[in-house]
């Protein structure tokens, strides 16, 4: 039962989650039980709505990488970052000069060292350190500073760093300026690379001790850990060149759900080609899938990871080390439970932290050479590893500099089926059968929570969410139907 | 000869010379009086309204109003300053001021004028004009949903350039900028980057193409100090700590095709 749609809803009890706290954005989930508390639906449903692919239509190119990155107020700088890489296309900045491009790999450390850090210590470990049904006037960040007061505190200043090393290279700690369409507006002055590097150390180290507090959570109590929500995916990420864990540039790669390559070194350019996207009638967030696998198929799972699973290495030697430990203790077949996110997510934040420790210590940050041009493009694609997954902005601008189409597959749209695929499961294993409470409610809102889902973000179905209005008589006859389909066509 | 003539400006004195205005004398001794449609190069309009004094207890344009010996001027007063920031408010709503994905925030006089004002909403309900964007021009860009009715760029094509491309049109709550072409077209006029009318818009709708956030936030006009104790800005081009602080790309048009 693939509890998406019930057969019979009419009769079904319904129980809603809405909002879903301690997540990014507007989100609710709905289930819809009989009288024996058995499970006949559930659904993630993303209830706000956006438009910025309209709306950036008709505006000068130079002015999107600011403009776009106003989806987000927890990841700005992926959105920042991506519709700049887009953008290089369009000035013809084919390579960007080292400090540009050490300049905007430093932002999105920055970004994924805050986001990530934001993410486990603020909105989860409550749910991790404390049970995902206990009390819940204590399961909350402010809970964690009362017992926990060096876990909660280390997580503050670890996001308060990532912010630091975004202001000093976007302007601002949210929505700044730093990076523009050929490369950067500026370097790193030596009195901000030496702030910097005062805290890094610090910072690689409480990164490390993140990692090694969630591997214990799993290593003492695997049967919860490996089995919460779990289901089987197919899963896809950029890796760099050289098969590496590059969370700012690389080629696609994807495995099927046993950790077999499906496809490897795609041309990001050609993304279209990989990847189609469904509508359906009960979300505003698209259902991206693999054109070669199908609808059905073809949905797979994007983000910390799918990430560090996908990559053949990590550069940095710390981040290496966790990595194989993670691996081995996964085995032979991949790890699916949503819970082993968090495990690849401090993966990643040391990785970061690691990152900016090198980039601070490269003469290159504090460089002149901010700009490359070259030959007008006209259409351009870019796509780096945000915090939460793949990020793809692609934009055509006309000769007069105007942005006449806007593409965006945003991290948590390509995660869509997957978090579906996880609150059912969760619905299944803890809820079905019992007595709905708090506790069991939280359940579903762990698993959501594991995917760090931006809802805000990933809301672009403009014009495309199929609809049906139906006219009534007063008698209840129906006098008249008007259905639009998902591309956007009507019938009466 | 003039040297002594003397007015009060909020208590201190202030020389000036005959043929001075208010705005002008308190300008040359280090005063702010808040203004946005008055450029000391310009032949001032009085039209904003937002350098609005008290001359004698009477209110009047700074801009166009000469002073008097000993006249008493008051400018920076609770009444007057609530009065300057509910025009700026309106000035707000009237037009698309999202100063957040703007490339002249941080440069702009309107922003930097209501900073200066605490003028802490726009109050009133927005307009959301939908005039389309003119980016015919291949060096410049024309957002006239940011329009203040300010005419500086009128009078300087007018006046300096002798072109006149723009014209304000319309009436009252229907007044807006149009550029004086056949077409309504900027490239269809001789508009050019020399011209001083691309350089005296205190807000975002003449834009130099592809500058955009060159600028970095901190070095932009009114990231260090406020307007009110920044160095005029309108004694030379508002704009021009942009205009070469980006190698900009060339544009389709200027690829010899």
């Amino acid at each position: 039962m693939s509890l998406e749609t019930a057969a019979n809803p009419e009769n079904l009890r319904r129980v809603a989650i809405d909002p879903v706290s301690r997540v990014e954005g507007h989100g609710k989930v709905t289930i819809l039980l009989d009288d024996k508390n058995r499970i006949h639906q559930v659904r993630l449903h993303i209830v706000e709505f956006r438009g910025f692919e309209k709306f950036i239509q008709g505006r000068p190119y130079w002015e999107v990488p600011v403009m776009v990155q106003r989806l987000c107020g927890i990841c700005p700088v992926s959105h920042h970052l991506a519709a700049s890489k887009a953008l290089d296309a369009i000035v013809g900045a084919k390579h960007l000069t080292p400090t540009a491009e050490k300049m905007r790999r430093l932002m999105h450390y920055g970004q994924i060292l805050q986001s990530h850090a934001l993410h486990f210590f603020h909105l989860c470990s409550p749910d991790l350190l404390f049970g995902f049904d206990s009390d819940i006037s204590k399961r909350n960040i402010v809970g964690i500073a009362e017992k926990y007061p060096e876990t909660a505190k280390r997580g503050i200043l670890l996001r308060k760093f990532g912010q630091e090393v975004i202001r000093h290279t976007a302007g601002k700690r949210i929505h700044g300026t730093g990076s523009v369409p050929g490369g950067v507006n500026k370097s790193l002055s030596i009195a901000e690379r030496d702030e910097l590097l005062k805290d890094i150390y610090q910072m690689v180290a409480w990164s490390r001790e993140a990692v090694h507090m969630v591997k214990e959570l799993h290593h003492k109590n695997p049967e919860l850990y490996n089995s919460f929500g779990a289901f089987r995916a197919n899963y896809m990420s950029m890796v760099g060149y050289d098969g590496s864990l590059d969370l700012y540039h690389g080629r696609l790669r994807g495995r099927d759900e046993n950790g077999n390559v499906m496809f490897d070194g795609v041309d990001y350019n050609d993304y279209t080609d990989l990847i189609g996207e469904e509508v359906k009638n009960w979300s505003y967030m698209k259902f991206p899938y693999l054109k070669s696998l199908g609808k059905e198929k073809g949905w797979y799972r994007v983000g910390p990871l799918s990430r560090v699973q996908n990559c053949d290495f990590i550069s940095t030697p710390l981040a290496e080390m966790e990595r194989r430990e993670f691996m081995a203790y996964s085995g032979v077949m991949p790890m699916h439970a949503p819970l082993g996110y968090h495990w690849a997510r401090m993966i990643e934040m040391l990785h970061a932290a690691e990152m900016i420790k090198d980039l601070l210590h490269d003469d290159d940050i504090t460089g002149s050479e901010l700009m490359t041009t070259g030959e007008r493009g006209f259409e351009g694609v870019g796509v780096i590893e945000a915090p939460r997954g793949t990020l793809i902005h692609h934009y055509r601008v006309d000769e007069n500099d105007l942005v006449t189409m806007c593409n965006l597959i945003v991290s948590t749209t390509h995660n869509n089926q997957a978090m579906n695929e996880a609150v059912r499961r969760v619905a299944q294993q803890y809820l079905h059968g019992h007595e709905i409470t708090e506790g069991l409610l939280n359940h579903i809102e762990v698993a959501i929570r594991a995917f760090d889902p931006c809802l805000s973000c990933a809301t672009h179905a403009l014009g495309k969410m199929p609809l049906e209005v139906e006219v009534l008589g007063v008698d209840g006859m129906q006098l008249s139907t008007l259905s639009r389909s998902g591309d956007g066509g009507f019938c009466a | 000869m003039n040297q002594n003539k003397t007015f009060t400006l909020d208590g201190k004195t202030i020389p000036y010379t005959e043929g001075q205005t208010i705005i002008q004398a308190a300008m040359a001794a280090g005063e702010y009086i808040p203004h946005l449609c008055f450029n000391p190069e310009l032949k001032a309009h009085g039209s904003c309204k937002l350098c609005t004094v008290k001359a004698n207890g009477r209110q009047t344009a700074s801009c166009t109003q000469q002073p008097t010996p000993e006249m008493v001027v008051e400018s920076d007063t609770q009444e007057l300053n609530d009065e300057r920031r509910a025009l700026l408010q309106m000035l707000f709503v009237e037009g698309n001021h999202f100063c957040p994905s703007c490339e002249k925030s941080g440069d702009c006089q309107l922003q930097a004028t209501a900073y200066v004002l605490k003028m802490m909403s726009p109050h009133y309900n927005q307009f959301y004009p939908d005039r389309p964007v003119d980016a015919s021009h291949p060096e410049y860009l024309l957002d006239f949903n940011r329009c203040i009715l300010c005419s500086l760029c009128v009078r300087a094509s007018r006046d300096v350039d002798g072109k006149n491309v723009f014209a304000l049109s319309g009436r009252g709550i229907k007044s807006h900028l149009i550029v004086n072409a056949k077409s309504g077209q900027l490239a269809d006029t001789d508009f050019c980057d020399a011209d001083k009318a691309a350089h005296v818009c205190p807000v975002g709708v003449i834009l130099k193409k592809r500058v955009g956030f060159a600028t970095p936030i901190g070095s932009r006009s009114f990231d260090e100090l406020p307007i009110s104790a920044t160095p005029h800005p309108q004694g030379a081009c508002p704009v021009c700590p942009r205009s070469d602080a980006a190698t900009l790309p060339p544009h389709p048009k200027s690829r010899g095709a």
